[in-house]
């Protein structure tokens, strides 16, 4: 009973031998705008978390924010806050919330929400300008979320 | 780190003058509709780098001048059955002066909001016997880019009452709605952000009074529904086509929201 529950509430993934479980944008549960269970069964690496935010078709964070400990990315934006000291002010299911969906945070932001698969007009496949197919990927992946949300965890004030 | 707000911000004091003759206003004052959204209008002209503002202020220095003289020679040029050019009707193509800075404009006939491109095309089909041209083909582009220097230095003055309201409105709509994965809408980078930096690109007001212009990536003319499926496309959304009805609508309001400002059209981008 209990394994079928916790089955029908994920995903599961088979990579290159490995079985893990994770949390589709559906299933997530919201404390406020924070998410305090991972997405994924793999604990986040902060490196790939770093590529992430810095490659256009993945996060491209620095499209709109500063990352101070990022010397190296040319070119970074300003549309939101630097992103500094981000781990000090906000916890990690905090921080996590903001990635997923950083609307149930701050409402209206410009932000997008890089797991969310549903409830946009006029969606498109990724930028071809062409319509979305039927089973939309989120821009990022559970485990992408998860690397994310470990870089920025390194960002202590 | 990088950019410092002030290098952000549109040119304080840059003057644009063409050819060292035609002196073009790139502020001003918002139309009060804006409801105070924008308050001082600029121009992208401001927004762009030093030797890119430059290429504008010469005709011999600007791309798209190239593309513009084949427009004026095609202007001449008996094209169709009916054995006509355009200056059968029209004559010098200086009559064309201030037509471009009232586009899209309602047509009463066709009950319909046109583009310069229809005008351009009703012109062809329906009085020259010619063939229709394609929304964004490079001969398409060289007509719109010669009868737009015509208006160079004119006020915008697009028509938004009457039977326009209707297309303002949608316009208007589409303006604020946050399309696509990334639920950005226009507003969003030229209402909320203009003068801020979206990675290596200085956002301006989005207005359309430079277009066509020449885009130096794409070494190539640009028309403004060309430019709308770009922004649309990048913000993960499907995008409506050029010469749809919605991109008709979202014309007439963005050019709306520059009055104030006058036509510059060839601008140059980078
Ligand atoms: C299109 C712009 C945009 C992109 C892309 C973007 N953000 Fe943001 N982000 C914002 C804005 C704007 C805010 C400020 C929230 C508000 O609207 O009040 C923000 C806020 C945040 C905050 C809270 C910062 C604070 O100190 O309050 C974090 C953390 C954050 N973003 C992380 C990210 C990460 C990680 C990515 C990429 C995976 C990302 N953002 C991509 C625009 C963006
Ligand atoms: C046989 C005559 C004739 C020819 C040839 C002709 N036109 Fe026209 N054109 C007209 C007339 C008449 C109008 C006005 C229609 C109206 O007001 O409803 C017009 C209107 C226009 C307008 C709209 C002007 C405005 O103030 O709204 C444009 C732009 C235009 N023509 C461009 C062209 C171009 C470019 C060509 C050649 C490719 C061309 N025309 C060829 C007769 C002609
Ligand atoms: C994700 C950000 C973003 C969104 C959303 C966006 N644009 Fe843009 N737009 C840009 C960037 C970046 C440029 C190039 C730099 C500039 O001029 O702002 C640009 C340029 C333009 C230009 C050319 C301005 C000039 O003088 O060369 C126009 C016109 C324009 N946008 C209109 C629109 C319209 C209309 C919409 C909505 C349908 C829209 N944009 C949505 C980012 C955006």
């Amino acid at each position: 009973m209990l394994r079928h529950a916790v089955f029908a509430a994920c995903a599961v993934t088979v990579l290159a031998g490995q079985t893990w479980a994770e949390i589709a944008p559906a299933d997530i549960v919201w404390q406020e705008g924070a998410i305090a269970q991972p997405l994924a069964d793999q604990p986040g690496d902060p490196e790939s978390g770093k590529k992430i935010m810095t490659t256009n078709a993945l996060g491209n964070c620095v499209a709109c924010h500063l990352i101070g400990t990022m010397p190296d990315v040319q070119f970074q934006g300003n549309i939101g806050p630097a992103l500094d000291g981000a781990a000090s002010r906000y916890t990690e299911a905090q921080l996590r919330g903001i990635v997923v969906d950083s609307k149930k945070t701050f409402e209206g932001t410009e932000m997008p929400a890089m797991y969310k698969t549903s409830g946009f007009i006029r969606p498109g496949n990724a930028y071809t300008g062409k319509a979305a197919p039927a089973d939309l990927p989120p821009i990022l992946s559970a485990q992408q979320i998860e690397d994310v949300v470990a870089y920025l965890l390194t960002l202590k004030e | 780190l990088g950019m410092t707000p002030a290098l952000a911000d549109p040119h304080p004091d840059a003057e644009l003058v063409v050819n060292g003759e035609i002196t073009i206003p790139t502020r001003g004052t918002a139309p009060a509709y804006l409801d105070g959204h924008l308050t001082e209008l600029y121009s992208g002209w401001l927004f762009r780098e030093d030797e890119t503002r430059a290429m504008q202020m010469d005709d011999f220095d600007n791309p798209a001048m190239v593309f513009t003289d084949a427009g004026l020679e095609a202007w001449d040029t008996v094209e169709g059955t009916e054995g006509k050019s355009c200056a059968t009707c029209h004559h010098e193509i200086e009559s064309m002066a201030g037509v471009r800075a009232a586009m899209p404009k309602y047509n009463e006939k066709a009950g319909d909001l046109w583009s310069l491109e229809e005008y351009i095309n009703a012109c062809r089909t329906e009085r020259m016997g010619a063939e229709k041209l394609k929304w964004n083909s490079d001969k398409m582009k060289a007509m719109t880019l010669a009868l737009s220097i015509q208006s160079r230095g004119m006020p915008i003055s697009v028509n938004i009452d009457g039977p326009s309201k209707p297309y303002w409105e949608q316009g208007r709509e589409i303006y604020y709605t946050r399309y696509g994965q990334l639920e950005m809408s226009c507003a969003n980078c030229h209402e909320d952000n203009w003068g801020n930096m979206i990675r290596a690109d200085h956002l301006s007001q989005g207005h359309i009074n430079a277009f066509p212009v020449y885009r130096l990536k794409d070494a190539g003319v640009v028309s403004i529904h060309q430019r709308f499926v770009g922004c649309v496309r990048d913000t993960r959304a499907e995008t409506f086509e050029a010469g749809s009805p919605e991109f008709k609508a979202l014309e007439l309001y963005v050019a709306s929201r520059g009055v104030g400002l006058a036509i510059e059209g060839a601008g140059v981008r980078p």
